[in-house]
């Protein structure tokens, strides 16, 4: 993988991406792990398997997800043709349901009868939640107190689904604690319970089966701007916490040498203050929840609190792909504060009437920076990859009763 | 070199298993955490394991969590951490320290650095929870260099397949994790310890130690008596727990109450049988 003429040959056989990745959980966990890689390794080669999950995607997520062109953004930005892809029209609301529905097929072909997650703004807890009672599988999500205050409806939807959620208060008691938590739980119930982890961070094989279950987005785009424009884009360009959409995007054009990828992380109140979300530009090289990557952490390796205005990039670490394509120069990562972010977010909505997740409008906030900067004739993909309906309230009390119609 | 050989020889020769106490160093403040160190060889502790407070102790239970969270309040660091261990070795230059905790912040650190200052500090051997063999060498290859031994952890989950390449590189003992689950919360019964070090000792000749779940030193005097030596974590630092105020201020005489229970915890070991089938 390192003397490469592509970057998509990772992970090697031990979960690596250069230097990151990997297998850093406790002994108990191990052979757990090592029979989810062997069970996704031949679930991937199973014809069966792969019918299966595109018969849920497209019948019960709602795939192929359109590839819009965005006129009015286009117009407003003056540069770049933005294409967005419309991951918020998915069943329930976003990218997430991509990975769950794979994940929650991969555990019923192992015989495992109860699913635990953790969760930041609820949405990977709602897809959980979503797939198990489809399958009527136990489902049990670990979602930091704080955030259970933050994402009060999302909490409900879990419930009228029939998962259990429980309150993390461990820590600072948001998504790493969760993390955290829904790691006890599987080291205690060994025998019955699979772990959904909801992005593609983690011990190996996470990462990477995350990213394959995600690639379907990339692979429909690279489809259709074929048909819509007769040629790759210009450029990529996708949010990032732990950065499940963003790899999902990528991947299939990580070859594609003239095609420019942008991921964007959160920069909160800006990446000269200590509250943002940005492990790449603010963080270091570490190791936690079963992989090496980027963190934000003290000089001592002590974890620290991420921010963001969107708590489903509020965390402090990264998947390790991606901390590997930012140490190879593949993919350009760059910033968006949550004042950025919550403009995009007012003028998706009265320009387009699209009502865009805060995480995906950090994504916005940077195209209207870069979109200028090129010509018409670039064309732009952007990864739309949730939709805001759950963010209304944050963003009401972040405006403070502002008229949005001020903008 | 490290002192556990030594004393593993010394508990055969007295024909006891041992007792294996764990603080967090640092908890609930550097003083107080200094004292519970220095006090324990003569309370009875044959090896000490001493945590190093991490934000994530993700094997942990509500206990050790805790402790490192008062721990890294109180200021408590990796540098403070091998301070602690310079200033037992003043009046102790016998009984093992290991030290107990997490990759990252050894890893901040600097890992060749870490093991030199370490070594000379007077540590011997090290328990990195979320190193397992497959990801160990980066540390366990300077570790051995200085002369620290690398202990793995094995579990119920570790089945005889994956066995010899836990054990292949081990050295010091090897800890045997008695439950599926985190610290300080479900025990084991005698007969499925009694199974589990049997199964260890086809694959090794090192020293086997049991932890995880051990509460009295009823308890403690039951797994010892199976093994070569009992490992008390939770159940010493929820003592320590019990004897701070609402502000988390160590109350007066804390110290020597959970010095007197790592005692009781002592008495209990040494009054095992020593198995018969030890090595």
């Amino acid at each position: 993988m390192q003397t490469m003429n592509t970057y998509r040959a990772g992970p090697d056989e031990n979960g690596h991406f250069g230097i990151f990745g990997g297998r850093y959980v406790a002994e108990t966990l191990m052979p757990l792990i090592l029979s989810v890689e062997q069970a996704y390794n031949a679930a991937k080669a199973d014809p069966a398997f792969q019918a299966e999950l595109s018969g849920y995607l497209t019948h019960y997520v709602g795939r192929p997800s359109p590839l819009y062109f965005a006129r009015r953004l286009t117009e407003a930005f003056g540069g770049a043709k933005i294409y967005l892809k419309r991951e918020d029209l998915n069943h329930t609301g976003a990218h997430k349901i991509n990975n769950c529905m794979g994940q929650v097929l991969l555990a019923r072909r192992m015989g495992k009868t109860r699913i635990i997650a953790e969760t930041g703004a609820g949405q990977h807890g709602v897809a959980t939640a979503t797939v198990c009672a489809l399958f009527g599988l136990s489902c049990t999500i670990y979602m930091g107190a704080t955030d259970i205050e933050r994402q009060a409806p999302n909490v409900f939807r879990m419930k009228l689904l029939g998962a259990e959620v429980k309150p993390v208060t461990s820590g600072a008691a948001t998504l790493k604690d969760a993390m955290n938590d829904a790691l006890r739980d599987w080291v205690s119930n060994v025998d019955d319970t699979y772990y959904m982890i909801g992005t593609a961070a983690g011990p190996h094989p996470y990462p990477q089966m995350v990213r394959d279950f995600q690639a379907v987005i990339g692979k429909e785009t690279r489809e259709q701007i074929l048909a819509a424009e007769g040629r790759l884009p210009d450029s990529l360009m996708a949010c990032i916490g732990g950065g499940s959409n963003a790899i999902g995007l990528f991947h299939p054009f990580l070859d594609d040498r003239e095609v420019r990828i942008f991921g964007v992380e959160a920069a909160g109140l800006g990446l000269n203050t200590e509250k943002h979300a940005a492990s790449l530009k603010g963080g270091k090289p570490g190791v936690l929840h079963g992989n090496r990557t980027y963190l934000l952490q003290s000089g001592d390796g002590q974890i620290t609190e991420a921010h963001s205005i969107s708590a489903g990039l509020d965390y402090p670490g990264i998947g390790p792909e991606h901390s590997w394509l930012h140490e190879v120069g593949r993919v350009d990562y760059v910033s968006a504060t949550d004042d950025e972010a919550l403009e995009a977010f007012q003028l998706t909505t009265r320009l387009e009437g699209i009502i865009p997740a805060l995480e995906s409008s950090h994504a916005i906030a940077y195209a209207k920076t870069f979109a200028p900067t090129v010509g018409p004739d670039h064309v732009l993909v952007l990864c739309l990859s949730g939709r805001g309906d759950k963010d209304v309230n944050t963003v009401a009390r972040a405006l403070g009763g502002a008229t949005p119609g001020g903008l | 070199m490290s002192r556990l050989p030594a004393r593993f020889a010394k508990l055969k020769a007295e024909r006891r298993p041992g007792l294996v106490t764990f603080i967090t160093a640092g908890d609930p403040d550097r003083a107080t955490s200094q004292a519970l160190l220095d006090g324990m060889p003569a309370a009875g502790a044959d090896i000490i394991e001493l945590g190093m407070p991490f934000t994530d102790p993700m094997a942990d239970g509500l206990a050790i969590q805790h402790a490192s969270q008062r721990a890294l309040k109180a200021g408590g660091c990796l540098s403070t951490t091998l301070d602690m261990v310079r200033a037992f070795r003043r009046a102790d230059a016998e009984t093992p320290i290991v030290l107990m905790g997490y990759y990252n912040p050894v890893y901040a650190h600097g890992v060749d650095s870490f093991c030199a200052e370490a070594a000379e500090a007077g540590v011997d051997g090290l328990i990195i929870v979320d190193l397992p063999p497959e990801e160990a060498e980066e540390l366990a290859a300077p570790a051995r260099a200085q002369g620290i031994d690398f202990i793995f952890l094995t579990a119920p989950t570790t089945d005889d397949a994956r066995l010899p390449a836990v054990l292949d590189r081990a050295s010091g003992f090897v800890y045997y994790v008695s439950i599926t689950g985190v610290t300080g919360t479900a025990s084991a019964s005698g007969d499925a310890i009694k199974a589990a070090v049997a199964r260890l000792r086809r694959h090794t000749t090192l020293p086997v130690a049991v932890g995880f779940g051990i509460k009295s030193p009823e308890a403690a005097a039951e797994v010892a008596a199976l093994a070569d030596a009992a490992v008390v974590g939770s159940a010493i630092v929820s003592r320590l727990a019990a004897g701070l105020d609402a502000e988390g201020k160590p109350r007066p005489g804390l110290v020597d109450e959970v010095l007197q229970f790592v005692g009781e915890l002592a008495r209990g070991v040494r009054s095992a049988a020593r198995p018969s089938t030890a090595a």
